[in-house]
């Protein structure tokens, strides 16, 4: 709204690249490791269950979701004066493909971005597929999983579930970002979390969105691709 | 619109290939949309400088396609080119990967 009113012109002329991902040096190496240790051990399981369960049908979907959530990042959208959002992605990829194979096109986005684009530091790598993958392909999958129960079955309340399951995982992602920042001692608690739901509130607006209608259109266009997450592998 | 489910499919096409489409479509993502992007700083972006904290960030060790914007090109098209670089990376990679996991079973 505010930059409606300023409008464009306003601040510096030439804006800072938008570098979207933490970089190293926002949390301490001690908060860092842990969250290396928690998202190797989400993704060992994810590998393992994804070797027992994924289908055969379901590997094409596994590189365009990569393709279309990286795509999709690099399109920043303006929420309030002089900030932007951008997609993260987990609960579409999890929606599609289920929750492990869902955090391995996160883990896979995330580390090119990171490794070949200087997007998001090396050593805060592990925080920031916990932060924008897992929190949103385990926990905003369950939680979609829970709505979906909740309002009459996956074929009426998709779209619906969706949308607030990838509102959700926003949200919650931008917590788990303002306590690390707290816990490494970078920021106050009081400070960070006000300020980051603050603004997250409104990208999951955004987030939200573009889940929704990725998942609509799927629906319209290609609705055996809905049933690729729970196609099993034929039994050898 | 919808068509009932009993009737029979009338030779309906899905080709093997709607992954190309799937592929082309992030591509047009890149293409079309990335340029129209908002420079603005994101939510942690915006947040770390207003808080102060953003000068806790440190340089990358090393750098190869740093931004998104492909050294020795200039304009949009240097994003361009680097969007759709990682969009083939990413892409092959987990196309790779799946391929490992469904075809190695335990």
């Amino acid at each position: 709204m505010l930059a409606a009113i300023v409008g464009p012109g306003f601040g510096p002329a030439v804006p800072p690249p938008p570098d979207m991902h933490a970089p190293d040096g926002f949390l301490s190496v001690p908060i860092a490791a842990v969250m290396w240790l928690v998202t190797l051990a989400v993704l060992a399981v994810a590998v393992r269950r994804s070797n027992a369960t994924l289908d055969e049908r379901a590997v094409p979907l596994l590189g365009v979701m990569a393709a279309f959530i990286f795509a999709a990042q690099m399109v920043n959208f303006q929420v309030v004066g002089g900030t932007s959002g951008h997609l993260l992605g987990g609960v579409l990829a999890a929606v599609l493909l289920g929750p492990w194979a869902g955090t391995l096109v996160m883990a896979c986005v995330i580390a090119v971005q990171a490794l070949v684009f200087q997007d998001g530091g090396l050593v805060v790598m592990g925080a920031n597929i916990f932060n924008m993958g897992v929190v949103g392909t385990l926990g905003g999958f369950y939680l979609y999983l829970g709505l979906v129960r909740i309002l009459g079955g996956e074929d009426r309340a998709r779209v619906p579930a969706a949308g607030i399951a990838a509102w959700t995982s926003v949200v919650a992602g931008a917590i788990c970002m303002s306590l690390e920042l707290a816990a490494s001692g970078t920021t106050a608690l009081s400070i960070a979390l006000p300020a980051m739901v603050g603004v997250h509130v409104l990208i999951g607006i955004g987030e939200a969105l573009i889940t929704m209608g990725a998942l609509a259109f799927i629906a319209v266009t290609r609705a055996d691709l809905l049933r690729l997450r729970d196609s099993r592998p034929a039994a050898a | 619109m919808d068509q009932p489910d009993d009737a029979p499919t009338p030779r309906r096409r899905r080709s093997r290939y709607w992954w190309l489409v799937g592929l082309a479509l992030a591509a047009l993502i890149v293409i079309v949309l990335s340029p129209l992007a908002s420079p603005d700083p994101d939510g942690l972006q915006r947040v770390a400088a207003d808080e102060g904290f953003l000068e806790a960030a440190r340089n990358a060790l090393f750098s190869i396609i740093p931004g998104y914007n492909v050294p020795g090109v200039h304009g949009n098209l240097s994003r361009i080119l680097g969007g759709l670089i990682g969009v083939v990376i990413v892409f092959a990679l987990m196309a790779v990967v799946g391929r490992i996991l469904v075809r190695r079973r335990r």
